[in-house]
């Protein structure tokens, strides 16, 4: 029943370089803040992969640790659990793979971290592991942290205690992770030592289960009868064979799960009575308690909090501008030498499809990296979870998490990364609701969109003598999408009806110092995510748009090329002038120009022409191409120029001679921006972060369906 | 279980009392995971601004919850 195994037997360095070495598969498993993530990094640095677990949104991190010069293994991060009694989804994925021998990713052995600090609550995980019989080995981290509380521990009687090598280490700074890696390359043993007796009465129903299954020892079988509804392996056969035997034996889950922990807990509290010794206990969260005396304040907390937010925000939306207005013109330079050196329909491809959509996946990557900066800081140093405790009563109200705030203030700037950062809410309901609505809040790409149209209708005059009318609309756009949003939440709560239980009941860790290594990492993993995953969805539709406004049926667009050349000879345009004039004339003719044609019914209640359909389309890349498209439309020479664009809007007439963007029209065009969700890398994100297409489509209808009401509302109310 | 029983929520900042019991079964489970357990001794430490959520000291480390969380946890009178 013991199996002993060796995570990559130490002949395999013995054999020849071309025989396939079997890499051991060793999953790193504990508490939240148990210091899992810098073992993790510590063991992998940059040799890491995120993947997701087949069938659920969590992702998968693995990396490749080399154990000696020519031993590698393959390190599997687990989500943090206090217990192998899943709460939440993330949570789910433990038990589904070490439940299931037959899994892919079946650990040969373990690495279960403990806070050393915190030890008592960090061998509850540990001791249920134990049982399981997997070989394994406890890290025993923040050594540093423990000794300065006065926790002193015996680490001989500890590992008597627990029937596996413990290793003593500090994560944080990398000592320990030698003796770990010499540890993990020997053949590692299952515990000697058994923590819980599982009551009589049970063992009759745990033993038909084993046999029947024919798991390798009884504490196994007694968690398939606890969770065999969570398990996703079992077949609807087989959860209905234990679903009869729990019910013949009367077996009440809840009841047991609670027992089996106080009992736990009690062998815990005699194996620590010789292994641990505490000196000064009361002093323990002293430093910790006194900052948050100041940062938890009801004034101070929340003053301090808004800095924080203003100052991440300033830097979304100002530092990152930088480096993307290189990038702009980077990508903008090497088309045109590109373009310069050759020509052809294949070389438009490159430039104007493949490059610019390349460029427009690469332009995110400085906010996403800034974004992640500052989470992963929060994260580390422990003052999210201040964040969360601080904000909580008001978010829950609009079935938020106190976590939500960051991703909703970060979407601001831009959804794109905002909705990334969801990642940190536990919850996953929460986590969908805060997705859904994030979008919703202004970003920075409808602001070339409010500042075009509200120019153009909205006087330049003063309220009250100092307050810009102009600035007060463009405040109230911002305001009714930040409405939207919470209501949005609020709503969706009410429809959602969770199944899963939310709990607030979380660790408040104290504060640390970041670790530079880890925030480092962070940015990576996250930019890769983004890069390779929603970046071919973008680059994808960028291509589509591109064919589209590029091509038309027939040979239409190159008669419209012509024609526009004789008309603007004839009329004496500018070079410029006459290159704008062609270039609307043959956008009209273009597919997307059919398609604005084609959607002109539909949008006419809005008071949309099919000039503006077209830019509705050409837009779905991203809104600020709206302002672009509609100046190639009305063949506006220089779209950089607020001033030029608006002037040439100001001139366009309706069929009746009047002027075509009155009041109703820009109104209806500013709120059906508000709300659509007109922007393919919020898609493309939302798709990766909820690993489906479900909630994209539904967040698109849902979006388009209160931009296209309001829009309409807006359009008639003021015509 | 008599309604006038304590409750961890009923605590005043500062003030301790030992765990007698825990009366939601599903959330119990979560409690005593993280380490409250009856027999055990649990201090009120702060109150968010807003009087909710609060953080206690139980098995010598920092735990926040909910009020109504909180209300779940019985005092020993």
């Amino acid at each position: 029943m013991s199996q002993v195994l060796a995570p990559a037997p130490a002949a395999a360095s013995s054999i020849s370089a071309d025989a396939p070495e079997r890499v051991a598969k060793i999953a790193l498993i504990g508490n939240p803040n148990s210091g899992k993530s810098s073992l993790f990094n510590q063991l992998t640095g940059l040799n890491q992969k995120v993947g997701n677990f087949p069938g659920v949104t969590v992702d998968k991190k693995t990396g490749i640790s080399h154990l000696t010069p020519n031993l590698r293994a393959q390190v599997i991060d687990l989500p943090g659990t206090y217990s192998l009694y899943p709460k939440s989804l993330d949570e789910k994925v433990i038990i589904d793979l070490l439940h299931n021998k037959k899994s892919d990713f079946y650990p040969d052995a373990l690495i279960i971290t403990a806070d050393a600090s915190n030890l008592k609550r960090n061998l509850l995980l540990f001791t249920q592991l134990a049982d399981l019989k997997i070989p394994a080995v406890l890290a025993l981290n923040m050594m540093d942290l423990a000794e300065k509380h006065g926790i002193s521990i015996d680490i001989e009687e500890l590992q008597r205690e627990l029937g596996v090598p413990v290793v003593p280490m500090n994560a944080r700074n990398g000592s320990g992770i030698a003796a770990l890696k010499i540890l993990l390359s020997q053949p590692l043993q299952v515990s000697t030592s058994s923590f819980f007796e599982i009551p009589e009465d049970l063992l009759v129903m745990v033993r038909q289960i084993r046999y029947y299954f024919e798991l390798s020892n009884d504490y196994l079988a007694l968690h398939y009868a606890h969770q065999y509804q969570k398990l996703s392996f079992l077949s609807e056969d087989d959860k209905e064979y234990i679903a009869e035997l729990v019910k013949k034996y009367d077996f009440k889950s809840n009841t047991l799960q609670a027992n089996e922990t106080i009992a736990r807990y009690m062998r815990i509290n005699e194996m620590l009575l010789d292994a641990m010794q505490v000196t000064k206990a009361e002093n323990n969260e002293k430093q910790s308690n006194k900052l948050d005396q100041i940062l938890t304040h009801k004034v101070f907390g929340y003053l301090i909090f808004f800095g924080v937010l203003f100052l991440m925000f300033q830097a979304i939306f100002a530092w990152a501008s930088y480096p993307m207005d290189m990038l702009d013109l980077g990508i903008a330079t090497l088309n045109s030498w590109i373009q310069s050196k050759a020509e052809g329909p294949l070389i438009d491809l490159l430039t104007e499809g493949v490059l610019a959509g390349l460029g427009g996946v690469l332009m995110f990557v400085p906010q996403i990296a800034i974004l992640f900066a500052f989470i992963a800081i929060l994260e580390e140093s422990g003052y999210m979870a201040r964040v969360t405790f601080l904000m909580d009563k008001i978010m829950r109200k609009f079935g938020l998490n106190g976590k939500s705030v960051v991703p909703l203030i970060s979407g601001v700037a831009c959804a794109v990364p905002a909705i990334m950062a969801t990642r940190n809410i536990d919850s996953f309901q929460d986590r969908l609701i805060t997705i859904f609505v994030t979008p919703l809040m202004s970003c920075s790409a409808r602001l070339p969109i409010y500042t075009v149209m509200i120019a153009l209708v909205v006087p330049e005059t003063y309220v009250l003598g100092v307050l810009s009318l102009q600035g007060i609309v463009l405040m109230g756009l911002y305001l009714i999408g930040f409405l939207a949003a919470i209501f949005s939440a609020a709503l969706m709560k009410m429809v959602l009806r969770t199944k899963e239980r939310s709990y607030f009941i979380m660790e408040f860790p104290t504060y640390k110092m970041p670790r530079w290594k880890n925030v480092g990492l962070t940015i990576v993993e996250k930019v890769k995510a983004f890069v390779f995953q929603a970046g071919k969805v973008i680059l994808a539709i960028s291509i589509i748009l591109w064919v589209l406004s590029s091509y038309g049926p027939g040979n239409n667009m190159q008669v419209a090329e012509q024609r526009a050349t004789v008309e603007a000879q004839a009329q004496k345009l500018a070079e410029q002038d006459a290159e704008a004039h062609i270039a609307g004339q043959k956008l009209e003719e273009s597919y997307a120009g059919q398609f604005g044609k084609f959607i002109e019914p539909a949008i006419r209640p809005l008071g949309y022409d099919w000039k503006l359909g077209i830019a509705l389309l050409t837009s779905f890349a991203a809104r600020e191409v709206f302002v672009g498209t509609i100046s190639t439309i009305y063949s506006v020479g220089d779209s950089e120029n607020i001033a030029t664009v608006k002037e040439k809007l100001k001139a366009q007439k309706d069929e009746f001679g009047q002027p075509f963007f009155t009041p109703a029209r820009a109104f209806s065009l500013l709120i059906f921006y508000v709300f659509a969700m007109q922007c393919m890398s919020t898609i493309a994100v939302v798709y990766r972060e909820t690993k489906g297409w479900k909630w994209p489509i539904l967040q698109m209808l849902y979006m388009t369906g209160l931009a296209y009401v309001s829009a309409f509302a807006v359009f008639q109310l003021f015509s | 279980m008599e309604s006038e029983q304590k409750s961890v929520r009923d605590l005043k900042i500062g003030e301790s009392g030992v765990i007698c019991c825990l009366n939601d079964p599903e959330m119990s489970l979560k409690l005593l995971e993280m380490g409250c357990i009856p027999g055990e001794k649990v201090k009120l430490n702060s109150r968010a601004p807003l009087g909710d959520p609060i953080t206690i000291i139980v098995n010598d480390y920092t735990l926040s919850l909910r009020l109504d969380e909180a209300a779940t946890i019985m005092l020993k009178a």
